[in-house]
């Protein structure tokens, strides 16, 4: 199992990183058991927005596509819950709406990362494009106040969102039901970010992998080597979407609601701060830094919002001048290399290949 | 021996400009044919249009006895070619060991890819470097590591681009022997290239391009024999040459 998620792709590979995870994970679960329960809920509203991030490190920082779309595809993701979870007539059929609403974005990744890629759509206009699909929802989802915007009984409602679709649940012990919400969204987080998480180092560190970072690298040569460039970057702008696209789900399963405000662009920018002060470059580093990011951003807006997006402009500059490959990545290395320095004398080899 | 890649009335056209017309050629299975001309002879159009990051406005390529010329540059490689760039094309910031791993992992069996991943590293002379990343390799080894690359594929045909550029004459003479060594393992190889002394230590056939047609076509000793390559190659007599 270690051998399939450790590799060149990600940073921390020793027994000392995973022992860190394992305590990490142990902290976490043992979490709601102490902490106050709004706290656990605020905690659960942070790692919902994780998945987003992993999913724009996957496409920018590993294959070099700049996407933002991300919040294009929470959005896709987090009206398709809410109006099937209405349509299905909720309860436990909220799982269905899960699954389909992440299978919508993705196969809506299918569609706009098809006519990108195969366009040869590159570079900064890849960024654009996405925006620019972006802002056309967050737009045509605002006006969609009007009655005739309904589909069955799920109304859009426009710039209030569109609200009333139950929470996540399942059918639970002894004929009760179990809503994701408070601890046990909190807990289905952990348990998704932990699947995503080490199925995603197992991906990187796969021959795909491998072939994404060639790309990001260097397209051309990584065709001359015989790789159908097209087919890998639509397979990571798919899979890096539909992360995006499960953020989006659980968002609207969380508040029971969901706007265009969620979709335009002060929130599509958010992921890209969020990943570029974090560390684009590895998947732990957007993981731990997101988190962190997203918890300091709502500390201060508790005192007020417009100093937390000051930060966030703040932190994104920081970045691009004093550390453009990220800060959380910079101080894991570091970390790394202190580790290493002391393990010098008795170890025999290094775990770069993959 | 059979014919290995075949161009027939090969054209490119840029707007008005015909940078390749109607240019026949044929490289034979085990040969080292080297394509030379002078500046802007069409030498490299010809070269993207072989490996197929050009299309061609008319004509077709044969590689190994099926038409190729709507295919991309990666089925192509598929099938057989292996191509290095003018300009070392190398994935800079990764280590040299995994540039090598990233051309040899949908070729060898996972066995075997660290024994040729060694086996390249030596025979490049860049054992000592496999952990550096590739950006800080000097110009000459870069242009070696790319070779070695394009080597991981286990080519029918490689093809290179003036494979030389930037080295030094130490460097040129041992990439010469290098592409010898391989061609005595029974590779086919097409280099475009302009230095005459490196054509001179390597090419068996030569074609001459001259305003993009084929202007002359024999074994090195008939090509440095004839006036005409020299007149127009230099213009200068083919002492030069």
């Amino acid at each position: 199992m270690l051998r399939l998620v450790n590799g060149a792709q990600t940073v921390g590979n020793g027994w000392p990183f995973w022992m860190s995870f394992l305590a990490v994970l142990a902290g976490a679960l043992v979490y709601p058991m102490f902490a106050d329960s709004y706290d656990v809920g605020n905690f659960a509203y942070f790692l919902i927005w994780v998945f987003m991030a992993m999913g724009l490190c996957l496409m920018w920082g590993y294959c070099g596509m700049l996407s933002f779309g991300q919040t294009f595809f929470f959005g896709i993701a987090g009206y398709s819950y809410g109006v099937l979870a209405i349509v299905l007539g909720g309860g436990t059929m909220t799982v269905l709406a899960l699954v389909l609403a992440v299978v919508l974005a993705g196969l809506s990744a299918l569609v706009l990362g098809y006519f990108m890629i195969w366009g040869r759509v590159g570079g900064v206009f890849f960024g654009i494009v996405t925006l620019s699909a972006t802002l056309v929802l967050a737009f045509f989802l605002g006006q969609t106040a009007g009655p005739e915007w309904a589909i069955g009984e799920a109304r859009l409602n426009g710039f209030n969102g569109m609200k009333g679709m139950d929470p996540l649940n399942i059918p639970w012990f002894d004929d009760e039901t179990l809503y994701f919400e408070g601890a046990s969204l909190y807990y289905l987080a952990i348990a998704l970010i932990v699947v995503v998480y080490l199925g995603l180092r197992i991906l990187l560190n796969s021959r795909f992998g491998n072939v994404i970072v060639a790309i990001r690298e260097d397209p051309q040569r990584a065709e001359l080597l015989g790789y159908d460039v097209r087919k890998y970057q639509l397979i990571t702008f798919i899979v890096g979407s539909s992360l995006a696209g499960l953020s989006g789900v659980l968002y609207t399963s969380w508040g029971q609601f969901i706007t265009p405000g969620s979709i335009g662009l002060p929130a599509a920018a958010m992921p890209i701060v969020w990943v570029a002060f974090s560390g684009r470059g590895d998947i732990t580093a957007t993981l731990v830094g997101s988190f962190l990011i997203l918890y300091a951003f709502q500390t201060i807006t508790v005192y007020s919002q417009q100093a937390a997006l000051v930060l966030m402009g703040g932190m994104l500059l920081a970045t691009v001048m004093i550390a453009p490959q990220g800060f959380v990545i910079g101080i894991a290395r570091t970390i790394g290399r202190l580790f290493r320095g002391r393990g010098a004398g008795n170890a025999t080899s290094s775990n770069t290949g993959s | 021996m059979a014919e290995l890649l075949q161009t027939t009335a090969l054209s490119k056209t840029f707007g008005g400009l015909a940078a390749v017309s109607g240019v026949d050629l044929s490289v034979t299975e085990g040969e080292i044919h080297c394509l030379i001309g002078p500046n802007g002879a069409g030498k490299s159009t010809l070269f993207k249009l072989i490996i197929g990051t050009y299309p061609p406005t008319a004509g077709h390529i044969k590689f190994r006895g099926e038409n190729v010329t709507e295919e991309r540059p990666y089925q192509r490689v598929k099938r057989g070619m292996s191509i290095k760039m003018q300009t070392p094309s190398v994935f800079k910031e990764l280590p040299v060991r995994q540039n090598l791993h990233i051309a040899l992992q949908h070729h060898v069996t996972k066995a075997e890819l660290a024994r040729e991943e060694e086996r390249l590293l030596t025979l490049l002379d860049l054992a000592a470097d496999a952990a550096k990343p590739a950006g800080v390799l000097s110009h000459g080894q870069q242009q070696w590591l790319e070779i070695g690359m394009a080597l991981a594929l286990k080519p029918k045909l490689m093809l290179m681009d003036e494979p030389t550029a930037g080295m030094s004459p130490e460097e040129t003479f041992r990439t010469g022997e290098l592409i010898q060594q391989l061609n005595g393992l029974g590779m086919t190889i097409l280099v475009v290239e302009h230095d005459m002394a490196f054509v001179r230590q390597i090419a068996q056939r030569v074609t001459v391009l001259h305003f993009g047609k084929v202007f002359a076509r024999g074994s090195i000793k008939e090509i440095l024999a004839d006036e005409r390559v020299a007149e127009i190659y230099l213009g200068k007599t083919h002492e030069h040459l």
